[in-house]
């Protein structure tokens, strides 16, 4: 490598750089660091610790990566519900989808048995939430309704694929509370723009079924306030955004509903849209 | 109704839980302020005799840390260990660089981070219970080499000329340990690029003692480096 960059580099830097390397290797032979030392061997053993820990938290980073770009996928897929006529096929991709997914958690629950979950938790967690959004996103859909924890935490529980053990060996992953909390806030942007393109789509009862369920996620948020972890009032404002929205699209709905026809509605709705695309761009 | 429930049940969990630590960790805290006076009084009369009498008391002051400690262990799920970890890895950083500097001032050597687990009443091993993480005991004994470099100058200031140069192998020989860990870039990276300039330190405080010949005329009876 000081080959290469002698011959890149020119100049006093690089030559006052080579002129300093032996007298460095001059000092260590004159201080005779003993490489079999007590001291030595324990920076080893912590050199091969360490290199450990590193290798695990990255194979762990990647992962959460790629869940959370699954689960992205998903959530799009899940946005073309509305308009597409063959919505139950869409539900079932979303599942085959979300089952890919829970595959890659699984692989995280592997890496992580034996291990204290806290420890890696800043490498998964941005995972877990997205994750936690496409499967509340798909739970809304069907069901109307939010998902809880444990319904979460008991999708995440899995079996060893050995068919030659006797005992299966089971093992799971849980979700924590603020993963499923900031999962949750996440979910609410998601159903500002489902609400919006389902007015575009001429479905007028959707709104106010979602401006309901906003406002009762957003009531739950404000007992939390700022006891939560900093993320938690972070996301609220957004949320407190995405509820006004909502709010107005059903307001905007009520006022000149009675006033233009169905078959109308689509256009108003659609100028808005992009207004609020515009509005996210910005902020 | 229902969500409100749920919201309020899963916070109000992680915030006890918090609770219980902090007020651990205060008790703990105000324990700590005590001691540095103890062992930076130490600093001055190193040359004295009284460093093992001082080590001695320092030692004295690790049972209140042992005990508090211990009640902290309590105050969280035993399998917790890293959701709280950013509130005590400070204090037990401070820590292993107290206990390491009392080894180092009793024995010259580096305490193992078992030695310092054992000291504080912890585990060295996660396994085993509430323990000191490595990148903690390596944080401490990095607060370790900026000390040194402070007794080294002070030593010289006390008429101790001797005691810098032994101090140079030592954190020659940490040194070169440190370089071999493949850190990443965190903290303990940051406090580690700031061993340079204490070892840089040691070194011109060397320099200073050997252009002068004051390293000879003491190293003859100190039995030193050559």
């Amino acid at each position: 490598m000081n080959d290469n960059e002698s011959v890149l580099g020119s100049g006093g830097f690089r030559k006052r750089k080579h002129d300093n390397f032996p007298h460095g290797q001059r000092r260590e032979e004159k201080e005779n660091v003993n490489p079999s030392s007590a001291l030595m061997t324990s920076f080893k053993s912590f050199q091969l610790e360490l290199d450990t820990r590193h290798d695990k938290y990255e194979r762990l980073v990647k992962l959460s990566r790629d869940i959370t770009i699954e689960s992205k996928r998903t959530i799009f897929l899940l946005h073309r519900f509305t308009s597409a006529p063959n919505g139950e096929e869409i539900l079932n991709e979303s599942e085959v989808k979300l089952d890919a997914v829970r595959r890659k958690i699984k692989q995280v629950a592997q890496e992580l048995i034996g291990e204290d979950m806290y420890q890696f938790h800043r490498a998964i967690s941005p995972g877990l939430q997205e994750y936690v959004e496409a499967v509340s996103f798909q739970y809304f859909i069907r069901t109307r309704s939010l998902i809880s924890v444990e319904e979460i935490n008991k999708q995440l529980i899995f079996t060893t694929s050995n068919s030659h053990d006797k005992q299966p060996h089971t093992w799971s992953l849980k979700v924590t509370p603020v993963d499923y909390l900031l999962g949750v806030a996440d979910l609410t942007g998601e159903l500002m723009r489902l609400c919006i393109s389902s007015v575009g789509n001429g479905d007028i009862d959707t709104p106010f079924e979602l401006s309901q369920f906003l406002r009762q996620i957003y009531d739950g948020f404000t007992f939390i306030g700022n006891t939560g972890p900093y993320e938690v009032s972070k996301k609220l404002y957004t949320l407190k955004q995405s509820l006004a929205k909502v709010e107005n699209a059903c307001y905007t709905l009520k006022v000149r509903g009675s006033e233009i026809p169905k078959h109308m509605l689509a256009d108003v709705f659609s100028t808005k849209t992009e207004l609020i695309d515009q509005e996210e761009g910005l902020s | 109704p229902l969500q409100h429930c749920l919201f309020v049940a899963l916070l109000s969990q992680t915030i006890l839980d918090n609770k219980g630590a902090y007020t651990a960790l205060s008790t703990l805290e105000n324990s700590l302020f005590t001691k540095p006076c103890s062992l930076s009084s130490m600093e001055c009369c190193t040359i004295s005799f009284s460093v093992p009498k001082k080590c001695q008391k320092a030692r004295e002051h690790f049972a209140t840390v042992r005990t508090q400690l211990e009640s902290l262990k309590t105050k969280f799920p035993a399998d917790q260990y890293y959701r709280f970890h950013e509130h005590w890895r400070f204090v037990l950083q401070r820590l292993v660089f107290l206990a390491a500097f009392v080894v180092y001032l009793e024995s010259e050597t580096l305490v193992t981070r078992e030695a310092v687990a054992e000291i504080l009443g912890i585990e060295a091993d996660r396994e085993r219970g509430f323990h000191l993480d490595i990148e903690d005991y390596l944080s401490g004994v990095l607060t370790l080499a900026s000390e040194l470099a402070r007794l080294a100058v002070n030593s010289v200031t006390a008429g101790d000329y001797s005691r810098p140069l032994r101090i140079s192998t030592f954190i020659n020989e940490l040194d070169s340990g440190f370089r071999l860990l493949n850190l990443k870039n965190d903290s303990l990276r940051k406090r580690y690029d700031g061993l340079k300039y204490d070892v840089k330190k040691i070194e011109e405080v060397v320099y200073d003692l050997s252009i002068r010949g004051l390293n000879k005329e003491s190293t003859v009876g100190a039995g030193g480096e050559k």
